[in-house]
């Protein structure tokens, strides 16, 4: 470990030329990139990387709901497990989860309950999982921004992705997205979530210190960025699952004139292991 | 649990090809599967190793910090190996404490590493009685696609060689890469009726009878062995599977060694 007494007396967090450490402006993201379909077993899945974060996420389900007594003869429950992997953070975390992992698991659960048609599956549960592989600051809103990916990845219907953002104050200036320094030696930390769509917020959590005004202009800033990464999340499944006209010809070279609908079927449902 | 189950079907077909040496995706009955290797993948761990294994997919962080040797070992650093099976890596897995499978597989891949001398462990004690490095072995399965004990042995020994000590924060000098000296390759093969298939994929693993694990080092001397499941092997088969683990141990070890 740094000698964080002696980084906590020396370290500005914002430049005279109103800069981060890291070089960015007060509204800038950190480099987000989001890949669609990333696990073979898993139903749906999704890998972001969120500057120094690197996350995983896997849906499975709708399945049987376990433990049973836990069913709703009326809908589906969503259930989250977000976990830290031992080596994700500097000094090795224990292995399995934590007050604050369970906390951060149901507060996801619950954003996520608000977006599932939860209605059409009785009796069934949407398993979630998140598993921090390096954390880096903001790994809730990471996590949130992936699992939403892989619920679509998994063909879990819902009334929209869901976005996820958070902002904070540092040296008394509200900025976008803090990174792991930001946070530790920072002034407040506001993540939250919301239904791009609707503009419905569906987490948010504090702590730290902000007057009125520095709430809204935090929110300003999340809501902004989270409509940002709501345009990623759509692009990572598109570009897992638009059909160009290359891949069609490339499956099916054209023996007649191409039909006016390109048959999408593909050989690949049977595959190699077919029988 | 309806995933455990092999259907009738696919068994059949498994046996059929095995049985004219072949298997459903195309390999030869002594073939393993594609090994990839993705050294330095976590930043926050002082080594790591994602390794895939055909579709497998298993990611290893190495922690260390600085502690108490045992009483009984005073001049040797402790080595620590954990398994997490997390839920996300299978329809099958839930969380939850360590299951039997997950310590038996922790422990076999510790046990390779450990009885191999992979990393001179004499060298890692700083003080004897009272300080030593630990080195924590955190292995993270992140999809279960069949033979988790070699996914796991490969991407721990790969992770071990890429580890950087971190004494200059812990004010012990400069930082130091592990002394490594052996290379353990762990190789799986699966017993089948009376075939036996080197690195079973997920459906072989399942209608599997019986199964051995057998740990070489660079001189093709045996360092470690574990028999599972409850059928059994005859004493020829057993030296049949020695001499495979031999000649593929030497095929992969050198995706592990280069950096």
């Amino acid at each position: 470990m740094e000698d964080i007494e002696h980084i906590e007396k020396e370290m500005k967090l914002i430049g005279s030329d109103g800069r981060r450490l890291d070089g960015r402006s007060f509204d800038e993201l950190r480099p987000i990139r989001i890949e669609a379909g990333v696990l073979r077993r898993a139903d749906g899945s999704a890998y972001i990387e969120w500057g120094g974060n690197k996350v995983l996420a896997a849906v499975y389900g709708p399945r049987e709901a376990h433990p049973r007594h836990l069913q709703d003869p009326a809908r589906a429950l969503v259930q989250c497990r977000y976990n830290m992997a031992p080596f994700s953070v500097s000094d090795r975390k224990r292995p399995g989860p934590d007050r604050r992992s369970v906390e951060i698991s149901k507060v996801i659960s619950e954003a996520f309950s608000s977006v599932v048609f939860k209605e059409q599956f009785p009796r069934t549960s949407v398993d979630i999982f998140i598993e921090v592989l390096q954390a880096d600051a903001g790994t809730r809103c990471a996590g949130l921004t992936a699992a939403s990916v892989a619920l679509a990845d998994a063909g879990v219907p819902m009334r929209d992705l869901v976005a996820s953002c958070a902002s904070g104050k540092i040296d008394g200036v509200v900025c976008l997205d803090l990174n792991k320094d930001e946070d530790n030696f920072g002034d407040a930390d506001c993540p939250m979530a919301i239904v791009p769509r609707t503009g419905d917020v569906v987490l948010l959590q504090m702590d730290g210190h902000l007057t009125y005004d520095e709430f809204q202009k935090a929110m300003g800033l999340s809501i902004d960025a989270a409509r940002r990464i709501y345009e990623m999340q759509r692009d990572a499944l598109r570009r897992r699952y638009s059909v160009t006209l290359e891949d069609i010809l490339k499956e099916s070279p054209p023996t007649a004139p191409v039909a006016e609908e390109p048959p999408v079927t593909s050989e690949e449902d049977f595959g190699p292991e077919g029988i | 649990m309806s995933e455990e189950i092999v259907s009738e079907l696919m068994r059949a077909h498994i046996y059929r090809l095995a049985s004219t040496g072949q298997r459903v995706d195309g390999r030869g009955l002594d073939q393993p599967r594609k090994v990839s290797v993705d050294r330095a993948f976590v930043k926050t761990a002082e080594g790591s190793a994602r390794v895939k294994l055909g579709n497998t997919d298993v990611l290893v962080g190495i922690k260390m910090s600085v502690g108490e040797p045992y009483p009984d070992t005073p001049n040797t650093g402790v080595l620590s190996t954990s398994v997490e099976l997390i839920p996300m890596a299978s329809p099958t897995f839930e969380a939850g404490p360590p299951r039997p499978d997950a310590i038996e597989l922790a422990r076999v891949v510790d046990r390779g590493i450990r009885e191999s001398k992979m990393v001179n462990m004499e060298r890692l004690c700083i003080t004897p009685k009272e300080k030593v490095w630990i080195l924590f072995i955190d292995i993270h399965v992140l999809d279960y696609d069949g033979n988790l004990f070699d996914a796991c042995s490969y991407a721990a020994v790969a992770a071990l060689a890429s580890t950087v000590a971190p004494a200059k924060s812990q004010g012990l000098g400069d930082d130091f890469p592990l002394p490594v000296e052996h290379w353990p390759v762990s190789v799986t093969t699966a017993k089948i009726k009376e075939l036996l298939l080197v690195d079973p994929s997920l459906d072989e693993e399942r209608m599997a009878d019986a199964r051995l694990t057998v740990t070489t080092d660079e001189n093709g001397d045996i360092r470690a062995m574990q028999k599972g499941l409850s059928g059994s092997f005859t004493y020829e088969e057993v030296k049949r599977i020695i001499e495979t683990a031999q000649r593929v141990g030497r095929d992969i070890r050198p995706l592990l060694q280069s950096s």
